[in-house]
């Protein structure tokens, strides 16, 4: 075993002791039961430090790490290919994970193959699809950003002079649909006449087009601008520069801009620090877990100084009726940008209704886009 | 080319490389023995870092092809991402239609159009430098970002699956068409397909008429004019070929991966396939072995984030940095006395 | 439909704004390709060393507060890279464009590796120079806020078609580029003025990854650059090795990206994957329309291997 003693040396020297002590053990195969750890493998699509989705993800990796007895082992940019099947068994047979976390959309059919694979293995997932019939160890979790796009739009309708908005998608995907249609909804609430322009840039992360988006919805009179791509930090700061107000998506990200800052759409991951716990002390856990503020899974950002207080008062009033769910999001009379009725008056269609939220590929009224 | 004097230097060049690459590690506070023996445990020393090095592999020996083939009669062809990508787009097309088929012929003929179309692809960018005195290199260029963004548009709108909600795709190919893996080891078909091609057409290019002549136009493209051979049907020849070869990877990552076409397509395959062609220097049978190369250093690299805690970027790192060496040790060559019977000397 | 006409004007506005805005890195990569293909080189390169002259601006101006030293460093580190380029294409029997390539994989490699540390801090940008102060249009005042480097980048061009003609530099460049065996005849060191004509531009590209980090967009992630320096170089061949083609091919280029976005936020939603590849198509039509079958590339140096 003279090499697990060379591994060991090589990585004590490094004196993240008990971490990286546990891998350097790992590099023998049964070693990691041995020592009681448990290993949490975590699998991003892109790099972990982009300031925004995977970081999302990689300060939730840091925080179930902090955990006792749990390893975190880390692969990024691992693409949406055969590759991702072969990274997974690769951390589960060389590395002994007892935990996967697949942290982007396109990992969900991987994911499910590899659980029927290895059925001691806990699977998660952000997508939040699962449903009946999928392997029961694999996990579904995702936050309704939505709800926090509309407390953003809350701001935006509020601050904005010219009552245009402007929403930057990446792609035309239903959870895009719903954080636009979040936007809007929360901003003709308290500003009815506003319209929104949407522009669809095609790429998860494309800062030139980003930016070149960005200043053209500035020239079409925008003065409140929300991004949905994976790194919002290059719409925010052109935003800025440019002088118009600007509201953050993932995590915080007011520091980027001090002038024109809102408020932002957060998600909060920290259920999978509750799954691996689960998994470890062999309780119960969920397959499907979903929800917005009152479940405490998707968060709103510090507000700017720009933000009056009334308008503050004005979001947090409106964040508590979701926590209090007296407040819905779809909420009839709704209707599309063609003038189609979505939602008829009186009716409601509740945050766990899926198939209704899934199957959104509409703008609400007074979308342009 | 002598080819012990061949091996030695590549291995040689090997070790350079990762002599450096230990330097760079140790330099980061690494052990560079350890180091070393997670890239051989994360490349080859389990059957599951076999089978992740073999997968990574096989869509690069396709790809290779698409620049190695042009390359022998003298073209630079990059376009192997974008003919991948309307091989792929193709199959589904040709899956939808073919719905209900036998499997044999079912995949047969996706297979056949991927090819097809990643084939006349590239086809168009010789026939455009052919007849019109367009640079191959840049035209080819230009169609990968044609492609993808064709693809794109087909499958966010004409050809989208609005069942698939997380991710933009096309519709999928009948699941009874879809490829499954070899037997005995974990890799898709594209795997076989892929070494099947390379050694169809190294015989081509190296046992026959045609590839002797392909030979001579790209040594001397003025001589073969005076031999009189048909210069503009063998560069076409070539490129569809090479292109073929490509969509015959995107054939594989739809019918074997994926099953529809998506953003997934175009994750570098096209462009890692020009650096395994430069590598064998050309030579369809060394990219089989070039092609599995560099699938291993990939696969460890990711071994290498895990253990060590390594940013990804430093897989690119150690590839570029092989790829550099490999190509300065070209300037060893004849140089080295022990290799230099004067019988064997090649031009 | 009310406020169409303001649409149209913006749409017009942005496009003509976003030609200057985009062009930048186009132009400067694209004018380094061209010194060092008329030296007789292909640096296929270029496109990691944009991202590794965008990273080390990036970092510097980040660490020192200083956005023009960053500038200066980049356009170092760009030199430095492309010397290794330079040297290894120097020993027998080296295929530059593989060299390229591989010098393409390496930069963005390493910019990534040590760019880590770079991705959340922001760093100080740029100033501009406002040329919009005659309008009371703010949308016209902004797109006519230009960065000093696009300006120096338009001079430069101006300056090196002259001096590529008329000075003795330029003529011993060409001579080198046009045929080794005329250069060699006339007594040039051919291996120390191609390593020129390579460092030289890769100085001139990393200051355009630079131009990327640190104006525009202004940032610096590992999605930064999307194939700029590899369609900069493509450029030249379409520029004919000319530096003030070069300027109108790096406008055009720019110009066509900036549509796409111009117009959907106008509201023409469909087809935005079209839009966006439109400066791909636009340039290989003009490509095939303007190409000739029969005469070779006019300009295009005899030595360099991608002309042929």
């Amino acid at each position: 075993m003279t090499r697990s003693t060379l591994s060991r040396r090589g990585f004590l020297k490094r004196g993240a002791n008990v971490v990286a002590a546990s891998v350097a053990a790992s590099a023998v195969p049964g070693m990691v039961a041995a020592m009681g750890n448990v290993t949490v493998g975590f699998i991003y699509v892109g790099p972990r430090q982009d300031f925004g989705w995977n970081q999302s993800h990689w300060d939730a990796a840091q925080k179930i790490a902090a955990m006792d007895g749990i390893t975190v082992v880390e692969q990024e940019n691992v693409p949406e290919t055969a590759e991702v099947e072969k990274v997974i068994q690769s951390m589960i047979e060389l590395d002994g994970a007892k935990v996967i976390f697949g942290t982007s959309f396109g990992y969900w059919d991987s994911l499910k193959a590899m659980a029927e694979k290895y059925p001691d293995v806990l699977f998660t997932h952000i997508g939040a699809i699962w449903k009946e019939g999928d392997p029961t160890n694999v996990i579904g979790y995702r936050g309704y950003t939505e709800e926090a796009h509309y407390l953003c739009g809350i701001a935006a309708g509020r601050m904005s002079d010219t009552r245009k908005i402007g929403f930057i998608g990446s792609k035309p995907l239903y959870f895009i649909y719903n954080n636009a249609n979040g936007f809007m909804l929360g901003a003709r609430s308290v500003a009815p006449e506003t319209t929104m322009n949407v522009v669809i840039t095609g790429d998860w992360n494309n800062p030139v087009k980003e930016a070149e988006t960005t200043n053209a919805l500035i020239d079409q009179g925008c003065d409140v601008i929300i991004a949905n791509v994976d790194s919002p930090k290059v719409a925010i700061e052109t935003a800025e520069a440019r002088g118009v107000y600007t509201c953050g998506y993932h995590s915080d990200l007011s520091s980027l801009a001090p002038n024109g800052f809102l408020t932002g759409a957060e998600w909060n991951w920290a259920s999978g620090a509750e799954f691996v716990r689960a998994f470890v002390e062999d309780d119960p856990y969920p397959n499907l877990k979903r929800g917005g503020f009152r479940e405490d899974m998707v968060a709103l950002s510090p507000f700017g100084e720009a933000v009056p207080q009334e308008v503050r008062d004005e979001v947090m009033a409106a964040k508590q009726g979701f926590i209090d769910n007296s407040l819905q999001l779809y909420a009839g009379p709704i209707a599309d940008n063609q003038g189609n009725v979505i939602v008829p008056e009186g009716e409601v269609r509740n945050n766990d209704d899926v198939p209704f939220k899934l199957g959104i590929d509409w703008f609400v009224e007074g979308t342009i886009g | 080319m002598n080819s012990v004097e061949a091996v030695a230097i590549n291995a040689a060049a090997f070790v350079i490389t990762l002599a450096l690459f230990g330097i760079y590690v140790a330099t980061l506070g690494h052990n560079p023995l350890d180091v070393y023996y997670v890239l051989w445990l994360g490349s080859f020393a389990r059957q599951i870092s076999i089978e992740s090095t073999l997968t990574n592999a096989a869509p690069l020996m396709l790809t290779a092809l698409c620049t190695a083939i042009p390359a022998r009669a003298g073209l630079l062809v990059i376009g192997g991402e974008g003919a991948l990508v309307v091989g792929g787009v193709a199959t589904v097309l040709a899956g939808m239609l073919v719905a209900g088929a036998p499997f044999l012929v079912g995949v047969t003929f996706m297979s056949l159009a991927g090819a097809l179309a990643g084939g006349l692809w590239i086809a168009f960018a010789g026939a455009l430098r052919q007849y019109r005195g367009v640079n191959e290199t840049i035209s080819t260029l230009l169609l990968n970002y044609i492609a993808i963004a064709v693809m794109y548009h087909l499958i966010t709108g004409p050809m989208r699956d609005w069942e698939r909600v997380l991710k933009t795709s096309s519709w999928s190919i009948p699941d009874a068409l879809r490829v499954g893996a070899l037997p005995v080891i974990d890799v898709h078909w594209g795997l076989a397909a892929g070494i099947v091609v390379c050694l169809i057409l190294y015989v081509v290019m190296r046992r026959t008429t045609f590839g002797f002549g392909v030979d001579v136009l790209g040594g001397n493209p003025r001589a073969a004019q005076m031999a009189g051979l048909p210069i503009n049907r063998m560069v076409l020849i070539c490129c569809f070929m090479g292109g073929a070869a490509a969509g015959l990877a995107g054939a594989f990552e739809v019918t074997a991966v994926h099953g529809f076409a998506s953003e997934s397509l175009v994750v570098g395959f096209g462009y890692a396939g020009i650096l395994v062609a430069f590598l064998s220097r050309q030579n369809p049978a060394a990219i089989i072995f070039l092609a599995i190369i560099l699938g291993g250093v990939a696969a460890s690299g990711g071994l290498l984030q895990r253990r060590f805690d390594l940013p990804d970027a430093t897989t690119q790192v150690l590839q570029g940095l092989l790829f550099m060496i490999v190509l300065a040790s070209n300037a060893a060559y004849g140089r080295l006395n022990v290799f230099q019977p004067a019988a064997w000397r090649t031009a | 439909m009310e406020g169409t006409e303001l649409g149209w004007w913006g749409v017009l506005i942005a496009v003509i704004g976003g030609a200057i805005r985009v062009s930048t890195p186009y132009l400067f990569v694209s004018l380094g390709e061209t010194l060092t293909e008329k030296s007789g080189r292909v640096n296929l390169g270029l496109e990691g060393v944009l991202v590794m002259g965008a990273m080390s601006g990036y970092a510097t101006a980040v660490l020192t507060g200083q956005p023009w030293l960053g500038v200066l460093v980049a356009g170092c580190a760009g030199a430095l890279l492309s010397l290794v380029h330079a040297l290894v294409c120097s020993l027998p029997r080296v295929n530059d464009i593989a060299v390229g390539i591989a010098l393409f994989i390496f930069g963005t490699g390493l910019a990534f590796f040590l760019g880590k540390p770079f991705i959340n801090p922001s760093a100080p940008r740029l100033p501009d120079l406002d040329l919009g102060w005659w309008s009371d249009s703010p949308h016209i005042q902004s797109a006519l806020q230009i960065s000093p480097l696009f300006l120096f980048g338009f001079a430069l061009a101006l300056f090196l078609a002259w001096a590529l003609k008329n000075t003795r530099w330029g003529l011993v460049l060409r001579t080198v580029g046009d045929s080794s065996e005329a250069a060699q005849a006339l007594g040039y060191n051919i291996t120390l003025v191609r390593i020129a004509g390579t460092v030289a531009g890769g100085f001139l590209a990393g200051v355009g990854g630079s131009y990327l980090s640190l104006y525009f967009p202004g940032t610096w992630n590992e999605g930064l650059s999307s194939g700029q320096g590899l369609m900069a170089v493509a450029l030249v061949i379409f520029a004919r090795w000319d530096p003030v083609r070069c300027f109108y091919a790096s406008l055009l280029f720019g110009g066509a990206t900036a549509l796409g976005p111009a117009l959907q936020s106008a509201g023409v939603t469909a087809n935005y994957y079209l839009y966006g590849a439109a400066p791909y198509f636009l340039t290989l039509a003009v490509l095939i329309y303007s190409a000739s079958p029969r005469k070779a590339l006019e300009g295009a140096p005899g030595e360099v291997s991608i002309s042929r």
